[in-house]
């Protein structure tokens, strides 16, 4: 049971207010359960013998004990709260703590949507079972077990009722819920179906309407409508008579107990006063049984939520700063691969396969190759987002995984394919590679980067405001500000991963001719889809399923390497590979 | 969801894609429920019905306590009568408790039937607790009943609006979705939709209900004993105004803490997409730091609103229990003064808890009922955006053959902005356009006029001979075939995606198809070969594939005009040949529009558009553009000339 394994741990430092919920609804239930005590009282020996002073006497202690059940409650209610808002935030500090320590491998492992829902929707599900747990449910058993205490200490023979009303009850209730869980879930995957079916509308409207489809499309909505409409009625049917059985059993229990108890009063075994409290107890032990069963709704969800949020939780990140961290004597950026293969646990071929390969300070390596041929992967493993399998990665003379993390990654100046911008101004996402950076150092990389332009001319320029992942700037934009940020770095290796693709070619050959000139004393490693953007590296390293197939300047290339000219004649025509 | 930089105005982006806002109060509200009152009209009988069912249960259900009251009173009676010496009338019995100093019990005798030396009266008892039974059963029966047709009532009125959104999506214009960010267009069709449905399907028939049981039981509290639905009545007030109090103070946290999670996902999103450029910039230290503070900035309002609507309910069971002693001290004296049988106050009692639970019901559904109608606005305001206008063939359709001729054409996405000014274009059956130009410089703008997704504002577009705004925009549309980079395909077989270019294609169309856009070896490769199961986004094959599938698509259609997106999006080297092997094969004989990125494409079309900031800059053929200096000359030797001369 994860959920009861991580609402130890997580409640662990909360025991006490724990501790004094738990207490505190416990005298909020005595005092429910012996309120009807008094209501007796008040028939048997107020009402029943005319004593209208007792009536008002014992009316007062009632009211007095009722605020005291009330202010019982509120503060319970305060600490419920306290703990379970607590445990949430706890919850997701650990899940975002541990996420940032992990590594490239962990996040593929997981994906990042998946992790995103786990601190969110997750924890949310477990903080609002808790919240439920804490206020509702805790008091459930109580309320049962003195209930039933107390009907048997009304009287034995009456509390005979509840032995047929509560099994009745369970098997109503279990009967329901067997026949409605699954037609409910089957429900859910249906409205997911009926939304996505939508969704495919909006986001394939060109398509759909180029091939004319409309009618097609109306076809499948309409059957996924019928389809939803039919199970959602058939749900809704056996929901709605869930109330109506409930209150009948509750409502003819309470109809026995007038008849039973009548004969009992009747026969002077029993006072009628005790016949009302009988009827409150009868009445608190079948809400407490209703409790009961949400709380059994109500798990299965949070357990689900336990299980994903405990996975992240007890993942140990696979990349660490070493023990006792060795520092390079001068870092210069010179980067050498040997031997190095790499492979994702479980995966058959491995990704790289005995790589020999140095990047030096002052040159340019272009890395090309088809989907699949590692070439993003290389970059991780040189910017220690992974470890290789076997090998060993050295930056300047020292295995990396020797070097201290955040030291080594200060000498890291990388551009990610995806070129991902921050929510903030475009000075806050220049500043995200080094903070100290004056406003002359962000212009200067913008220039470089050829974002200089196009910043100057935005509202506010570096003050502009990015939308999260940059949606309110064009790809081509974006690119070039993640340039800008790398250069604002001003580290010794630079990583360009496929970073130039939504350049148009005249700004791609200008912000090229820039970087170079940026660049030269710092060793530069680009990644590239385009043979145009890397005709004039000092090196190309063609990469084929893992392997290196050859390295050499374009020329030297398109005379040697198969490979090769297949990808120049594939981009640039025949004539380019002549 | 990462698009590329889209032409024209499709930039809206995937900005609205975040959760819906929370509930919400909608801005016209009789608007709304007008609307909402046309949507139940046909079901007018069926909820005439239920409100009889319930009417009728609820009158059941509120005269039960009142026999049961009866049948506490026999009981009593009983008790009494069995104390009393038999023989005696009940006058005789008073003046003999009265001798007895029994003053008090003597007239409380005055309010009842006892008869002195009796015991309780079983057979009367068994009828009316019989009786009682028969009332609850019948009355359950009924609620039962009501509930059943008021979720038929629910379900079908979700199921129209379903449809009517869908058609809508139907009719509405290009420039509808492209004005409007595809999240907020889908969160209207998909969670208001849902979130309605939870609105209708529990709110309505609890509604109805409560309602009726507060009126039911108010009737029955004031035919007992005006004084004690007066003593009642007080605590109602305070009851309401206790929770609407609270409610209201506790909404403002809870409106806090949706923002504030906003805040704190939106962190989470970011932080965790970005994580390369967290650990390697070395943020992880100040990110952790933002996080932690965000995430105590959520916690206090968290708190603050689940332990204020958490007293909601403490409150009103005080206010209830207050009801309740005053409703038992007052009674128990009317009692003892002989003006109330005991069993009319237990009935009493009864009613005042059945009269304040519909009422903190509705109270709780306030906030449902709001968001809900919240979501029906959204939903009607989709409802009535405009349309476009129907078009049908007013002349016959020609015979497709491919000529396409664009006379003097003008077009602006805005008013203001003049885009495209008197544009001429022939191109032959056959014939290849190549649109070249830099990213956003506004190409999809031509295939949104050929295709008819916009409607030009001046000039003409002669489709072999015939003006197509004399045609329907489907007819229009049956003569292109279009494979775009945005590679749409759609949660289904392969078959069936391939299908979706021709209606009622065989398997071995769909095959050739196949065959003839290379794919045809890959699908075998699958384990489910043709019938194997794309996934929402079909993420489960690789950009290329899914490329060579919209190619099969178009061959299927097989269309005499084309409109191609070359793909320079990561494809690998191998696919790549087969992509443009395949757009070649499917170009043969047809009349081509290719949104070219390739020199080889450019340099062979007939005619080579050049396009920027969104106008039509240049207009020729290779040789005649790279005779003069101007936008292509510069393009091409920046992009290609380095590529030639190195390889020359």
């Amino acid at each position: 049971m994860n959920l009861v394994r991580l609402m130890r741990s997580a409640l662990a430092p909360y025991r006490r207010q724990v501790a004094v919920v738990v207490l505190l609804t416990a005298l909020q239930t005595a005092v429910g359960l012996y309120l009807p005590n008094l209501t007796a009282n008040i028939i048997n020996n107020g009402i029943a013998k005319g004593d209208v002073g007792y009536i008002w006497g014992t009316g007062a202690v009632m009211l007095g004990l009722t605020l005291v059940q009330g202010t019982v409650a509120v503060i319970a209610v305060y600490f419920a709260s306290r703990v379970s808002m607590g445990v949430g935030r706890d919850l997701r500090d650990a899940i975002f703590s541990r996420v940032m320590a992990f590594s490239a491998r962990e996040m593929n492992r997981f994906g990042t949507p998946s992790l995103i829902t786990r601190n969110t929707n997750d924890v949310q599900q477990i903080q609002i079972f808790l919240q439920m747990a804490l206020t509702l449910m805790v008091g459930a058993p109580i309320m049962m077990v003195g209930g039933i205490f107390m009907a048997l200490s009304e009287d034995v023979r009456l509390s005979l009722v509840l032995v047929v009303a509560v099994p009745l009850m369970a098997v109503v209730i279990s009967l329901m819920l067997s026949r409605a869980v699954p037609l409910f879930q089957a429900m859910q995957v249906k409205i997911d179906r009926i939304n996505q079916v939508l969704r495919e509308q909006v986001t394939g409207v060109r398509v759909i309407r180029a091939f004319v489809r409309n009618d097609f499309e109306s076809q499948r909505f309409s059957a996924a409508n019928t389809d939803l409409t039919s199970t959602g009625l058939r749900v809704n049917r056996i929901f709605v008579l869930a109330l109506p059985a409930l209150m009948g059993i509750m409502n003819l229990t309470s109809v026995a107990v007038l008849w039973f108890g009548g004969g009992l009063i009747g026969s002077g075994q029993m006072p009628i006063g005790n016949l009302t409290a009988f009827l409150a107890y009868i009445l608190q032990i079948l809400m407490s049984v209703l409790m009961a069963v949400m709380m059994v709704i109500l798990v299965p969800r949070a357990q689900a939520s336990a299980d994903r949020v405990r996975e992240v939780v007890s993942t140990e990140p696979s990349l660490a700063s070493p023990e006792t961290p060795r520092s390079p004597g001068a870092r210069k950026g010179e980067v050498a691969l040997r031997q190095v293969s790499f492979a994702y646990p479980g995966g058959e071929a491995s990704v790289l396969s005995g790589l020999d390969l140095e990047f030096l300070p002052g040159r340019t390596t272009a890395i090309i190759g088809g989907t699949g041929s590692g070439k993003s992967t290389l970059l991780g493993l040189v910017a220690r987002f992974y470890d290789p399998t076997s090998g060993r990665v050295l930056v300047d003379g020292v295995d990396v995984r020797e070097q201290p993390l955040e030291e080594f990654w200060q000498g890291i100046g990388l551009v990610p394919q995806q070129a991902y911008l921050f929510s903030g101004t475009v000075g806050d996402n220049l500043r995200f590679a080094r903070e100290s950076a004056t406003e002359a150092d962000l212009w200067r990389a913008l220039e470089v980067a050829q974002a200089r332009d196009f910043v100057a001319a935005m509202p506010g320029q570096l003050d502009y405001l990015i939308d999260q992942g940059g949606t309110n700037v064009s790809g081509g934009q974006r690119q070039r500000l993640s340039i800008a940020r790398a250069l604002v770095r001003r580290p010794q290796i630079y990583l360009f991963d496929d970073c130039f693709s939504a350049l148009d070619a005249a700004t791609d050959a200008r912000l090229r001719a820039a970087l170079r000139e940026e660049t030269a004393e710092s060793t530069v490693v680009i990644v590239a889809q385009r043979v145009s953007t890397i005709l004039d590296a000092d090196r190309i390293v063609v990469l084929d399923a893992g392997e290196v197939v050859g390295v050499g300047r374009h020329r030297e290339l398109l005379g040697t390497c198969p490979a090769y000219r297949e990808i120049v004649t594939s981009q640039l025509g025949e004539e380019a590979a002549a | 969801m990462m698009r590329g930089p889209g032409g024209g105005p499709r930039g809206a982006g995937p900005r609205g894609m975040m959760m819906p806002g929370p509930p919400q109060s909608a801005r016209d509200l009789r608007a709304t429920l007008r609307q909402l009152m046309a949507r139940l009209r046909p079901e007018a009988l069926a909820i005439l019905l239920a409100t009889v069912l319930t009417s009728a249960g609820v009158a059941l259900v509120v005269i039960a306590p009142r026999i049961i009251g009866s049948a506490t009173n026999v009981i009593f009676d009983g008790v009494l009568g069995k104390e009393l010496p038999k023989g005696m009338t009940l006058h005789q019995a008073e003046a003999y408790l009265k001798t007895h100093g029994h003053s008090q019990i003597a007239q409380l005798l005055q309010g009842t039937s006892a008869v002195p030396g009796r015991g309780i009266d079983l057979n009367e008892l068994g009828m009316l607790l019989g009786l009682t039974a028969l009332l609850y059963l019948a009355g359950a029966a009924f609620s039962w009943g009501q509930g059943y047709i008021m979720a038929g009532v629910a379900q079908r009125t979700i199921f129209g609006m379903r449809r009517d959104v869908e058609a809508k999506l139907t009719r509405l214009p290009l420039r509808y979705f492209d004005s409007h960010p595809h999240g907020d267009v889908l969160s209207r069709v998909t969670n208001d939709i849902d979130n309605l449905t939870t609105t209708i399907q529990q709110g309505l028939g609890q509604l109805l209900t409560s309602i009726l049981t507060i009126l039911g039981v108010l009737a029955m509290m004031l035919l007992l004993s005006p004084l004690l639905a007066a003593v009642s009545l007080i605590t109602v007030p305070l009851s309401l105004g206790a929770t609407l109090l609270i409610a209201r103070r506790s909404q403002v946290h809870f409106g806090r803490q949706w923002e504030r999670t906003g805040t704190v996902n939106a962190l989470v999103e970011q932080t965790h997409t970005g994580h390369a450029l967290v650990q390697v910039f070395g943020r992880s230290r100040s990110t952790l730091e933002e996080f932690s503070r965000q995430n105590q900035a959520l916690y206090e309002p968290s708190f603050r609103a689940q332990f204020l609507s958490g007293i909601i309910q403490p409150t009103m069971f005080f206010l209830a229990n207050l009801n309740y002693v005053a409703i038992a001290a007052v009674g128990g004296y009317r009692v003892v003064t002989g003006s109330m049988s005991l069993g009319d106050i237990q009935a009493f009692i009864q009613y005042s808890r059945q009269f304040t639970n519909p009422i903190s019901q509705i109270a709780s559904q306030m906030n449902m009922l709001q968001s809900g109608l919240a979501s029906a606005e959204r939903v009607f305001e989709f409802l009535a955006a405009e349309e476009e206008a129907p078009a049908t063939d007013t002349v016959a359709v020609p015979e497709a053959l491919g000529h396409v001729l664009l006379d003097r054409v003008g077009f602006r996405y805005q008013p203001d902005r003049p885009l495209i000014e008197d544009f001429t274009l022939e191109v032959q059956p056959g014939e290849t356009v190549a649109i070249v130009g830099p990213t956003g410089a506004g190409k999809t703008t031509v295939v949104n006029l050929l295709m008819r997704f916009y409607e030009i504002d001046s000039g003409h577009i002669y489709l072999d001979g015939v003006d197509s705004a004399r045609l329907a925009r489907d007819s229009v549309r049956r003569r292109f075939g279009m494979v775009l980079q945005d590679t749409w395909l759609f949660a289904g077989t392969i078959l069936e995606n391939i299908a979706y270019g021709c209606e009622g294609a065989s398997r071995e169309e769909v095959i050739a198809a196949a065959r003839a856009a290379f794919v045809d070896h890959f699908v075998r490769t699958l384990p489910g070969g043709y019938d194997t199961l794309l996934d929402a986004d079909a993420t489960n094959i690789s950009a290329g594939q899914r490329q060579l599938l919209t190619i099969a698509r178009a061959f299927l259609a097989d269309p005499p005009i084309l409109i191609l997106d070359e793909a320079t999006s990561s494809v690998d080297t191998r696919t790549e040949v087969l992509i443009q092997e395949a757009m070649a094969r499917l170009r043969h004989g047809r009349t081509s529009f290719v949104i070219a990125h390739r020199l080889s494409t450019i340099r062979n079309a007939d005619t080579i558009v050049v396009m920027a900031e969104g106008r039509i800059v240049e207009q020729g053929s290779h040789r005649e553009l790279m005779a003069r200096p101007g936008v292509y000359r510069d393009l091409y030797e920046s992009q290609f000339g380095g590529a030639l001369e190195l390889a020359g």
